[in-house]
């Protein structure tokens, strides 16, 4: 199997997979009783009237772990076809592996430090 | 010509959601709209590497960028004040982004294009297997002493860079 | 027509031979393999659920569903049935696009892993070459589908919930992959059914516990199951992100919860503990999917127990668990674990080529891995240890204190 068939089945099977989960719903959509009133389509927050923008500004907590979690992710992904092609690399490699993975330990250590990792 | 194989039909797919999702990023006047146009459209890209034989790009397309780099932007949105309201897609600079983008267009036309099918480019005709490099090789290559070792420890750099960054910008300092 | 054997692998070259087009032929072979493999998940989530309930219920010394056909099988076909003809409510002030979509995504994303998960030597969806990342990118569109249901609800409490699961779930991402990392350096493959193959002679389970107990937790929190369920903290949440959902759009939220428990098993068993390895595999391909599914049973079922036995974390403890626990130490055990191998391998201490497969020839490799593993793990539960005691004198000395001066609200 070539590398294209390989993936015309995941397109196959993405093309598929959509069907799946929107059957149901139609088939719901077909069944279910439709009554609604505006208090049915009220938000459900506390049983009381919403105040209030839902829209509003967030934690900055959630961004700077996004932003942590983003620099990492692009690190592990240099890892990978380091990690893949170990096998045929002598110690050399395994030095260059060693830095990398220290810069990255470097940089974990750094957030610690200057308290990007609490939960305020 | 152009024969309509598979392949072609999967890339004009492909091109009509990068491109579609693109012009939604644009014209979108809600924010998180946007981001969710963006989506779309490196799902596109995604694509396209898969098209040209390259599955782990395509894999690093979608970790990275919508699975790392679209959920900070949706952080960011909600981080700004009532930026999922904008009344209006063009602001003063409107004229400023044109120009810069016209000129990324001459990069890429000139850069890129030119060297592959410009006179006496690259041959088009080439069969693209003898290109195809696999995972392994990227790796092998990218610890080589020879090949790409100090590029690989510098971009380490780089991200740790960013990360200290990033902490300074986004942390207060009031405390 | 001697290629006409067994239909379901060779069915391309029989209808080729049977005078269908070629180009037809291979879509239609992938058509039914697609149909194949997601018929699974789909057919399976009826039977994980009710044996959830069931545990459950036996945990909380109940009976659990027992009325709706033997053993209370039907239970969740008749779940089924009433979700679909409920009515179903978009709140006036969602975002209905977005909120329509949101548990599309979700399903979506969780069937989709299937496409890569070896059932047997020969039953595999598809086997990308770089498998591996798939599912872990694959993963990744999941937490999108909760950002967006709880953001399109246009609701307070599905909001929080929504930035809290996504949080969780980018967070234990990093420790997941970390220690996918090790299998991958050991077997050379992002391949699953290579990974499997590279198993056949000792499973990785044994070779590497900590990496494989890293994945299990992070695996654990990325399913948002007990004890990292904060997605649904109904004391405090509501129900999390999808408080506004009603009927089926709820419904396919669940069932992609329950599907993912399990699906997340099948990863660890197919990375870890052999997937389709087996006596007499060889022989009888078909033998894998009683492995297979057995090995994923053996940890399913525990991973149910603890789902109805633990309580929930506090987001920063989860919080700081990964980022000042997992994420160190799986770092640390990626470089461990890759001098450890390069020692192995410099010593020879590797199976000679042509024996991978062989259990004695691997034995010396599991030896050295182990042993590193070992002193790991005594390491890491000293440094748990002193810390449990210190944090635990610290509270006792704030607790002395504030005994010896109450507080001005007490004693009138």
């Amino acid at each position: 199997m070539n590398l294209i068939n390989e993936w015309a089945f995941i397109g196959v099977f993405l093309a598929v997979a959509w069907v799946l989960p929107v059957l149901p719903l139609v088939v719901s959509w077909v069944f279910r009783p439709r009554k609604p009133n505006a208090l049915k389509l009220a938000t459900y927050e506390s049983g009381v009237e919403t105040v209030g923008d839902t829209w509003v500004q967030f934690k900055v907590q959630y961004y700077i772990y996004g932003l942590v979690f983003l620099i990492f992710d692009v690190e592990l992904i240099f890892l990978f076809p380091w990690a893949l092609a170990y096998n045929q690399l002598d110690f050399f490699a395994f030095g260059a592996g060693l830095l990398f993975i220290f810069l990255l330990a470097d940089a974990l250590i750094y957030a610690w430090r200057k308290n990007a990792l609490e939960w305020t | 010509m152009i024969e309509l194989g598979p392949q072609s039909v999967a890339f004009l797919f492909f091109s009509v959601f990068a491109l579609g999702g693109a012009l939604g990023v644009v014209t979108s006047r809600n924010l998180m709209h946007g981001a969710l146009y963006l989506i779309l459209s490196l799902f596109g890209v995604a694509g396209f590497f898969v098209l040209l034989s390259a599955p782990f790009l395509a894999a690093v397309q979608v970790l990275v960028y919508i699975g790392a780099i679209a959920i900070l932007f949706i952080f960011a949105v909600m981080l700004t004040r009532g930026m999922t309201r904008l009344t209006e897609t063009l602001n003063r600079q409107w004229w400023l982004s044109a120009v810069v983008s016209l000129m990324l267009l001459a990069v890429l036309l000139v850069g890129v294009i030119l060297p592959v099918w410009g006179e006496g480019g690259t041959n088009p005709n080439m069969p693209s297997t003898d290109l195809v490099a696999t995972t392994v090789d990227l790796g092998v290559a990218l610890v080589d002493g020879d090949q790409y070792v100090l590029p690989f420890l510098v971009s380490s750099l780089l991200l740790t860079a960013a990360m200290i960054g990033a902490i300074v910008v986004a942390r207060d300092d009031t405390e | 027509m001697e290629q006409c054997i067994n239909v379901i692998e060779t069915l391309a070259p029989c209808l080729v031979a049977s005078g269908t087009d070629p180009g037809l032929a291979q879509f239609i072979s992938i058509l039914l393999g697609v149909l194949l493999v997601t018929i699974f998940p789909l057919g399976g989530v009826i039977i994980f659920i009710w044996i959830e309930r069931k545990i459950a219920a036996r945990v909380q010394d109940r009976v659990g569903p027992n009325r709706v056909g033997p053993y209370g099988l039907f239970q969740n076909v008749a779940d089924a049935l009433k979700l679909i003809t409920k009515e179903d409510i978009t709140p006036a002030a969602a975002d209905r696009l977005i909120y329509n979509f949101a548990p599309i995504v979700a399903t979506l994303s969780v069937i989709m892993i299937w496409a890569v998960i070896p059932f047997s030597p020969v039953h595999i969806g598809v086997d990308l070459s770089i498998g591996v990342l798939y599912f872990v990118a694959i993963g990744s569109i999941g937490t999108l589908a909760f950002m967006m249901a709880g953001w399109a609800s246009n609701n307070k409490y599905a909001l929080l919930g929504a930035f809290r699961v996504v949080a969780q779930l980018v967070s234990y991402e990093i420790p997941m992959v970390l220690a996918l990392l090790v299998p991958v350096l050991i077997a050379g493959t992002l391949s699953m059914q290579e990974m499997v193959q590279a198993q056949l002679g000792m499973w990785f389970v044994v070779m590497m516990p900590l990496s494989a107990l890293i994945f299990y937790i992070s695996n654990l929190a990325e399913t948002g199951r007990a004890p990292f369920d904060l997605l649904e903290a109904e004391s405090e949440l509501v129900a999390g992100y999808n408080i506004e959902y009603s009927g089926m759009k709820f419904g396919l939220f669940m069932a992609s919860e329950f599907i993912h428990a399990f699906t997340a098993n099948a990863l660890f068993v197919v990375i870890f503990m052999g997937g389709w390895a087996g006596p007499g595999v060889e022989q009888f391909p078909a033998l894998g999917f009683v492995y297979f599914l057995g090995k994923t049973m053996l940890i399913y079922i525990p991973s149910l127990i603890l789902r109805a036995t633990v309580p929930r974390v506090r987001i920063d403890q989860m919080m700081n668990f990964n980022w000042k626990f997992l994420v160190p130490l799986s770092i640390i055990n990626v470089l461990v674990m890759a001098f450890l191998f390069k020692v192995a391998q410099v010593l020879s201490l590797t199976p000679p080529p042509g024996l991978e497969t062989d259990f004695i020839a691997n034995l010396p490799l599991t030896a050295v891995l182990l042993a590193g593993n070992i002193v790991m793990i005594i390491g890491v539960l000293t440094v748990l240890r002193n810390t449990g005691r210190r944090e635990r004198l610290e509270a006792e000395a704030r607790r002395a204190d504030d005994v010896r001066a109450p507080a001005p609200t007490m004693g009138r």
